[in-house]
């Protein structure tokens, strides 16, 4: 199996290893960097659970090989809080509005939510449905999960 | 809309029914949750399975030479190899000849059926040397449609069963047929409940490791079981207490299908044949095809005696439910709603058949409700041709049929008794909330314009508790009464309280359950409190988090803990005091005496029970730690010869209002409102509640319009992928509107009851009355789900 280096800035570090050919990031990031928040629900690129930024772009990391984000910036879920343990106001949104149970799918909700504050500080609830169409939640019926994003927006989550 | 908790339950009590954040929430939000895929150990191998291609076939051979040959490749083990060495997996009916087993032996009965497992150093390894392996089939004759199967000249599943028939008995609960011969009016229904199921985003993951220096075989499963160690241990031939199953795993969603007996039977033999610990995570395909985790796909036929208002003297259920190839506990799916069975209506007498048969599809596994969802489907729709037949709507149908306040408690003719509730009260209130006769005024515009709108309203008794007597009602030899759960409490030296569950949670809420109860008993902040989950060799009997029964039995056992320790601690208190108990009273976190000319504080009580003997009341045992174990409320009895039994001690109640709109061109469906009202008597968090209810409806919408697995002609499953199995996204899923009602339960220390499955169970049938109710100017109807665009086209030509 071939294999090539890469070096991607993960989380705001710079990592550098060699990885099979066919590795996708999502398998990259769990089993060689052990960052497992970013969770795998179907390989296909259907549920969004393996949703990540690359370059500040929500991807699904699932089909998405670890060779294609040679170079690239990545954030994960766990780069959300600024040290790891303060809540970003997004991530303070979903639990306030438990806009989470089992946990499964948030990290890629969040991800996706958070792409969105980004370009629109203070979308409307069909932007908000909108943007998060591509991520499938199985607990919730999504309706905390859209008050968490617009809760985050009038926190301010978007400047 | 955010639900307030009653007045009087926020003048009750500190915590319990105030908005609380849920504690588990932080660690998901930080993407620090721990799944069972997220386990890593030194030497971890992985699984990839073979599966059968086709639906009946018998294997002649399997060559697992060139698979064997590839670098990575620990082994393989085909389904014979395992069998001479592991026990059947249980089956709940008597139904000798029908062996499951985790992979095929001779013969494969189910596409995707697994026939070969192969262990590699890298799952990606594994799966290369699955498309090496050639296996060889002499394909056999299947039987797919639940009816046929019915055929005694059906093809046979198990040719050592005497049918495909696995269970078949007719309940006579009261005088049905001097009932149905003196009722003016009979009507006939017939309804389809096609599979589906609730499809987790997490697939199935279990981890085991042998260890042959302790002869302990560890094992992290994302797993919702009951009596999942016992069923590990009796399939491996090891002692219970061999298996230490770890419930500090989080689990990424269930609703009741996440119970992977096999996959943990067949990694814990792995990791003993291979002497290396083996992980497998299911990938997608295997989890739709092979998984065993379908849902309930059923047939009823449905005769109700009503008289000229609509009251409904009688019913026959006639169910005939296919299991798939290997039925496990999945029959017993059509037991549990025995415990509701005339829903929320005062119905006299009802004659319930339950048919349970084997086809070549993949086997059937608990879903959200276990059964009531497909049942209530089949009431509800009836509840609205009766109404239609009377000429009266579907609200007032349904009033003169409810169960009234004051008949609590209140026993229905299959022997269980409804505990609490007042369904008019609900039924109004969501009426109310859905402003009832605005959407009246709606539809009657929209239809003038030549618009097809509906309005559907549903009602449903959710059980809960979690007696899982069913076993005993389905199965004479199986004399189970005990469906225990339980809760360990322990105050630290420094004060600090922690509790021990012995469950895995899937979502559900269980840690703020427990902190929440024991701050309120204690008068303690609820997030100082460290609730963790033991394995099941530290933790006591535990039944599972099923049949929404954890708010009820863990809650009782959380309290009784709780109060027990209060009272321990007084006693303390009071003998360091010099008083008698009955002389001091607690004051928050300080235990006085009643003259108010001592205390003690909470650090100095548990300073004393810990460091101080010489200070401790004569024999008791130093330091301060108590265990509470409890059965479920009102369980411990066996049904009786004609099938009467107290199912589960409490019954949740709520009533849904949905209006839709079909379009004329495309068949596409459209929400103009949905609304509800809820009662689960006491609400300990309402953010969980709220969230059990709405994610129930989510569920219960892609179970009405998008959730099926099909399969061709061949046997073979057509909808594999996300892609073509449709899960509800956020644009499938309407803004719900809710309002809580409480009725408490009087069989619960706090009056709670169980919540979870409600919403599912309503759900479809309250979207099917909804599009019943658009299609009634067109003189037709649909009786099955889920409901496609095209079915609406077809009938609205």
């Amino acid at each position: 199996m071939s294999a090539y280096p890469v070096a991607i800035t993960v989380n705001g570090k710079r990592v550098e290893r060699t990885v099979p050919a066919r590795r996708s990031l999502a398998d990259f990031l769990r089993d060689d960097l052990h960052l497992t928040g970013t969770h795998v629900g179907c390989e296909h690129g259907i549920c969004g659970a393996c949703t990540v930024h690359v370059n500040g772009v929500p991807v699904r990391s699932c089909i998405l090989y670890a060779v294609q984000a040679d170079g690239a910036e990545v954030t994960t879920v766990e780069g959300l809080s600024p040290d790891g343990t303060t809540l970003s106001p997004l991530q303070d949104a979903f639990v306030e509005c438990h806009g989470l149970q089992c946990g499964f799918c948030t990290p890629g909700m969040l991800m996706a939510a958070t792409a969105l504050l980004r370009e629109v500080p203070h979308p409307t609830d069909a932007e908000i449905r909108d943007e998060l169409a591509g991520n499938i939640c199985r607990c919730t019926g999504y309706q905390q999960i859209v008050e968490a994003v617009q809760l985050a927006a009038r926190a301010g989550a978007g400047r | 809309m955010i639900v307030e908790p009653p007045p009087s339950e926020l003048r009750r009590h500190r915590f319990v029914g105030h908005k609380r954040r849920p504690v588990e929430d932080r660690r998901f939000v930080l993407g620090r949750g721990r799944f069972a895929a997220d386990i890593t150990l030194p030497h971890l191998h992985h699984v990839a399975i073979v599966p059968s291609r086709h639906a009946h076939a018998r294997i002649t051979a399997i060559d697992a030479s060139a698979a064997l040959a590839l670098p990575g490749v620990l082994g393989i083990v085909t389904g014979p190899q395992l069998r001479a060495r592991t026990k059947p997996l249980r089956q709940y009916l008597d139904i000798p000849g029908v062996d499951w087993f985790p992979l095929a032996g001779e013969i494969a009965r189910y596409a995707g059926e697994w026939v070969v497992a192969v262990v590699a150093t890298e799952r990606a390894i594994a799966e290369d040397a699955v498309d090496l392996i050639e296996v060889s089939y002499d394909p056999l004759p299947a039987v797919l449609d639940p009816e046929a199967a019915l055929d005694p000249a059906s093809p046979s599943v198990h040719p050592s069963h005497p049918s495909n028939v696995l269970y078949r008995r007719t309940f006579v609960w009261g005088g049905v047929e001097a009932d149905f011969a003196a009722a003016p009016r009979t009507l006939a229904t017939r309804y389809r409940w096609h599979r589906s199921a609730t499809v987790p985003i997490e697939t199935f993951a279990v981890t085991a490791a042998w260890e042959p220096g302790t002869a302990l075989l560890d094992v992290w499963a994302s797993v919702q079981m009951p009596q999942f160690p016992e069923q590990i241990a009796d399939a491996l031939g090891i002692p219970l207490n061999g298996v230490r199953v770890h419930f500090d795993v989080d689990v990424g969603g269930s609703y009741g299908v996440k119970r992977g007996i096999k996959h943990a039977v067949l990694v814990g033999f792995l990791t003993r044949h291979f002497g290396v610990p083996v992980s497998f995570v299911e990938d997608r395909l295997e989890n739709m095809r092979g998984g065993d985790m379908h849902g309930p796909d059923r047939i009823f036929d449905v005769t109700a005696a009503y008289d000229d208002r609509g009251v409904v003297r009688s019913l026959r259920i006639r169910t005939i439910d296919d299991e798939g190839a290997y039925p496990g506990r999945s029959p017993l799916q059509m037991g549990k709603p025995v415990g509701a069975i005339v829903g929320a209506y005062a119905i006299g007498s009802v004659e319930y058949e339950a048919i349970a048969v084997t086809t070549n599809k993949t086997g059937q596994v608990a879903v959200r409700g276990f059964g009531q969802a497909p049942t209530n489907f089949a009431l509800e729709l009836t509840m609205d041709r009766i109404a239609r037949d009377v000429g009266v709507d579907a609200l007032e149908i349904r009033r003169r049929n409810f169960i009234q306040p004051e008949a609590f408690p209140y026993v229905i003719p299959s022997g269980t008794a409804y505990d609490s509730g007042d369904y008019p009260a609900v039924m109004a209130k969501a009426a109310a909330l859905a402003d009832l006769s605005e959407l009246q005024r709606w539809r009657a515009a929209a239809r003038a314009e030549g618009r097809v709108a509906g309005i559907g309203i549903a009602s449903c008794i959710e059980p809960g508790g979690g007696n899982a007597i069913f076993q005993a009602l389905f199965n004479d030899n199986d004399k189970t009464t005990t469906f225990p759960e339980s809760c360990q409490v322990k105050i630290d030296r420094t004060g600090a309280i922690s509790a021990q569950i012995g469950i895995a949670s899937s979502g559900q809420g269980h840690e703020t359950l427990v902190s929440t109860l024991l701050g309120e008993i204690f008068d303690v902040e609820p997030d100082e409190i460290r609730v963790i989950h033991a394995d099941s060799l530290a933790g006591l009997p535990s039944q599972s988090p099923v049949a929404s029964r954890m708010a009820i039995v863990l809650g009782d056992a959380t309290v009784g803990a709780a109060r027990r320790l209060r009272e321990q601690m007084l006693r303390i208190a009071a003998y360091d005091l010099g008083r008698a108990p009955g002389d001091c009273a607690w004051h928050g976190t300080t235990v006085r005496t009643k003259d108010a000319s001592g205390e003690r504080t909470w650090l100095e009580i548990a300073r004393i029970a810990h460091l101080f003997y010489h200070r401790l009341p004569p024999g008791m045992e130093p330091g301060l730690q108590t265990q509470f174990v409890v059965e479920v409320p009102r369980g411990g009895t066996l049904p009786t010869p004609d099938g009467r039994v107290q199912m589960y001690p409490c019954h949740s109640f709520s009533a849904h209002v949905v209006a839709v709109e079909i379009d004329r061109g495309t068949g596409k469906l459209s929400f103009r409102k949905y609304a509800l009202a809820h009662d689960c008597g006491t609400v300990i968090n309402p953010d969980i509640v709220r969230g059990m209810v709405l994610g129930g409806v989510a569920h219960g919408i892609g179970a009405a319009l998008y959730e099926r697995f099909i399969y061709d002609a061949d046997g073979r499953l057509l909808t594999q992928t996300l892609a073509d199995y449709l899960m509800p996204t956020v644009h499938e899923v309407p803004l719900v509107e809710m309002v809580e009602h409480e009725t408490p339960s009087p069989f619960t220390t706090l009056g709670q009851k169980g919540v979870g499955e409600g919403g599912y169970m309503s759900t479809p049938a309250a979207v099917v009355c909804a599009i019943n109710d658009a299609l009634s100017p067109f003189g037709t109807r649909v009786d099955h789900v889920p409901v496609t665009p095209v079915d609406l086209l077809e009938r609205m030509r």
